[in-house]
């Protein structure tokens, strides 16, 4: 008897959106021991990371306003790890985001208007997208990797920003706090349920995440992304432009971690600060991953990682846990994802010997 | 003047070495064939492993060994997970990277603001206190001298020996490497290894020497910078040795640009920051564009999932 592992010809669907429960779950048992480990009480501390948040209205709400940022991003970053284009830098581009649309609130500072907000929100896409085009001309124009320039530029957005609230865009009555001024009514977006903070924003990501789908199923253009990311001849064969391709991902990320970033400071916070996210663009990998790189799956996912921030939160405060505690579990539950996709590519099976022999097949030997 | 810019060099060399231990171990991953793209998380548990040893036992030695076995205890998940069920190797390096900062700011919360003594310089009598050369060449501690000797070696290991000609096989060519009876996925597991050992190393020098203190997030991108390091240095150990310098030049650079007062122009210290990170960008575009670029080609296998078939 022996170990194999067969190619499966055909992928059940159940294994395709059975594995990411799997994972979550796996990652919970993992949390319990690694808990242990920590000297905490392992059933009370993961209560607080993870019912806790459903509790009550307001964690609910919050869920949402967590969730928000989250599946707008992991949608565009879906599109583009479907055609291969690695942009990791989608936390830079939230800041870029951040900046034109709190560039546009400060401008009309005190001023009423129906057009603020929109006007916001294109100055949000635009500026993601000024700074996702960086790293896709480089890679277009010069084949320079998207990973590490996308990334390299998420510290310089950082920096930016740190310029922007220490020096011009400072609250000229804030106490000398690095901050900006708090927007006026007309740039901030409205709440929807009162007495929580769940904002107009919450929308703009389903709506997002819809779109992107049906462009996805329903389009040449996600046809081709999938093409150029599984079949890169294929798709020379077939005209699809591998350069338009990165373009397209690229901008189109760019923009959605922009908006992310402009509802952001528009909705929750209200104002431009130093610290403008918990890592929203780096989680949102993990979302897109989660939800399979699928926008519907992504919806999903945003709001089980929303639960691991405020989780986090939580556990800061009555487990005395650092924040950090997050990054473990948003980090273990990756592992267990890419982990648990080797089931759905490969069929376990116990095999004998002879029966092997009997029967060849392209398989292959347990390493 | 002399002493001025013999301080100078000597800082350079020190803010170099985090990252030439983690580009050097990096190239021998990628010379296999294998992208880990998780450097900054394994520096990070490297830097929070060994200064917790270190304070804990009091012996530098200890921490400095637990650091590299933290660092590869991390590049075996990483091994498993993209070597033996052929995960994607982008996501997983990213995902220890997440995984690494989490871990060592849970590790670590206990070490934030504790003091430790930097690791004691070496003191060779008759050589270290020649004037200039001493305290240029021969005042540093272990670690820089152990950074440059393990460059050498990996150097010597990549060109004349059959181990490292094996190794640079299974890159270039996993399928005929496998076809002449050369085992891929071992070879891999161990250049993985060995690449996180190393950035464990690279992050114990930084919380030991460098800046002797354990903060969340203490390497602030240079696993990344030294992942591109790798790219400079065109996956020869001798370039990249010249790149990590040249880099450490840039942080040094913009320490003093910031401290004396944005060197007279008037720019916010942010600008200064922006350097390396805007330098890696340039670094990377110029190896990328030039005429030369044909020179600098990457392991022909590199990033590629490989299952022996049979």
């Amino acid at each position: 008897m022996s170990l194999k592992f067969e190619p499966r010809r055909e992928i059940p669907a159940w294994l395709v959106y059975g594995t990411p429960l799997l994972a979550v779950a796996l990652t919970i048992l993992s949390g319990y021991f690694l808990f242990m480990i920590l000297g905490l009480n392992p059933g009370a501390t993961l209560y607080i990371f993870l019912v806790s948040p459903l509790e009550t209205q307001f964690g609910l709400a919050e869920l949402a306003v967590k969730a928000g940022p989250l599946i707008l991003i992991a949608t565009g970053l879906a599109i583009g790890f479907r055609a291969n284009v690695w942009n990791i830098g989608a936390e830079g581009q939230l800041t870029m985001g951040a900046i034109f649309g709190a560039g546009i609130a400060l401008a009309f500072w005190g001023e009423e208007g129906f057009w603020i907000l929109p006007l916001m929100f294109v100055a949000g896409a635009l500026g993601g997208m000024m700074w996702a085009a960086i790293p896709a001309f480089l890679k277009t124009r010069f084949e320079v990797s998207e990973i590490l320039t996308s990334l390299m530029l998420t510290y310089v957005a950082t920096l930016v920003l740190s310029i922007l609230v220490h020096g011009p865009w400072r609250d000229p009555e804030g106490f000398n706090f690095p901050q900006s001024r708090l927007f006026t009514e007309a740039a901030i977006l409205p709440v929807i349920l009162e007495g929580t903070r769940l904002h107009a924003g919450a929308f703009v990501s389903l709506f997002a995440a819809v779109a992107a789908w049906v462009l996805l199923t329903h389009t040449v253009t996600g046809f081709q992304v999938k093409v150029v990311g599984q079949a890169p001849m294929a798709a020379r064969f077939a005209g699809f432009s591998q350069k338009g391709t990165v373009w397209f991902s690229l901008l189109l990320a760019g923009a959605l971690a922009g908006l992310a970033g402009m509802i952001e400071v528009a909705g929750p916070i209200g104002q431009l600060t130093p610290q403008l996210t918990p890592g929203y663009g780096f989680t949102a990998i993990i979302v897109a991953f989660l939800g399979r790189l699928n926008p519907l799956g992504i919806i999903l996912a945003g709001l089980v990682m929303a639960i691991s921030y405020i989780g986090g939160e939580n556990a800061q405060v009555y487990a005395q846990l650092p924040q950090a505690a997050t990054g473990v579990f948003q980090g273990m539950l990756l592992f267990y994802l890419l982990a648990s996709d080797f089931l759905v590519r490969y069929r376990v099976r116990f095999q004998s010997t002879k029966a092997r022999d009997a029967k060849p097949r392209p398989e292959v030997a347990a390493a | 003047m002399m002493d001025f810019l013999v301080l100078i060099t000597v800082s350079v060399v020190i803010a170099a070495t985090p990252m030439l231990f983690a580009a050097v171990g990096e190239l021998v991953v990628e010379r296999s064939g294998v992208l880990n793209l998780g450097v900054e998380g394994m520096m990070l548990i490297g830097a929070v492993v060994g200064f917790g040893v270190t304070m804990t036992t009091g012996s530098a030695v200890l921490g400095i060994a637990s650091a590299a076995l933290a660092g590869a205890a991390l590049a075996l998940i990483f091994a498993v997970l993209v070597l033996t069920l052929m995960a994607n190797q982008v996501a997983t390096g990213l995902a220890l990277t997440i995984f690494g900062i989490g871990l060592s700011a849970l590790i670590g919360a206990g070490f934030v603001g504790m003091p430790i003594a930097a690791l004691p310089k070496l003191f060779i009598p008759g050589v270290s206190d020649l004037p200039v050369i001493g305290p240029l060449l021969f005042q540093y501690d272990a670690m820089v001298y152990l950074s440059i000797a393990l460059t050498v070696a990996v150097g010597w290991f990549l060109k004349s020996t059959h181990a490292g000609m094996v190794l640079r096989a299974v890159g270039e060519s996993a399928e005929s490497a496998h076809s002449i009876g050369h085992p891929v996925i071992r070879v891999r597991y161990l250049a993985t290894l060995f690449g996180g050992a190393l950035a464990g190393l690279g992050g114990a020098f930084l919380s030991l020497s460098v800046t002797p203190m354990w903060a969340e997030n203490m390497t602030s991108g240079r696993g990344w910078i030294a992942l591109a390091l790798v790219v400079f240095g065109s996956w020869r150990p001798g370039r990249v040795l010249l790149g990590a310098y040249i880099f450490g030049g840039v942080t040094i650079l913009q320490l003093h640009a910031q401290g004396s007062g944005g060197l007279g122009m008037g720019l916010p210290s942010q600008v200064f920051t922006m350097l390396p990170y805007l330098a890696t960008i340039a670094v990377l575009t110029i190896i990328s564009a030039g005429p030369w670029r044909g020179r600098f080609q990457a392991p022909a296998c590199l990033g590629q999932p490989f299952r022996p078939s049979v």
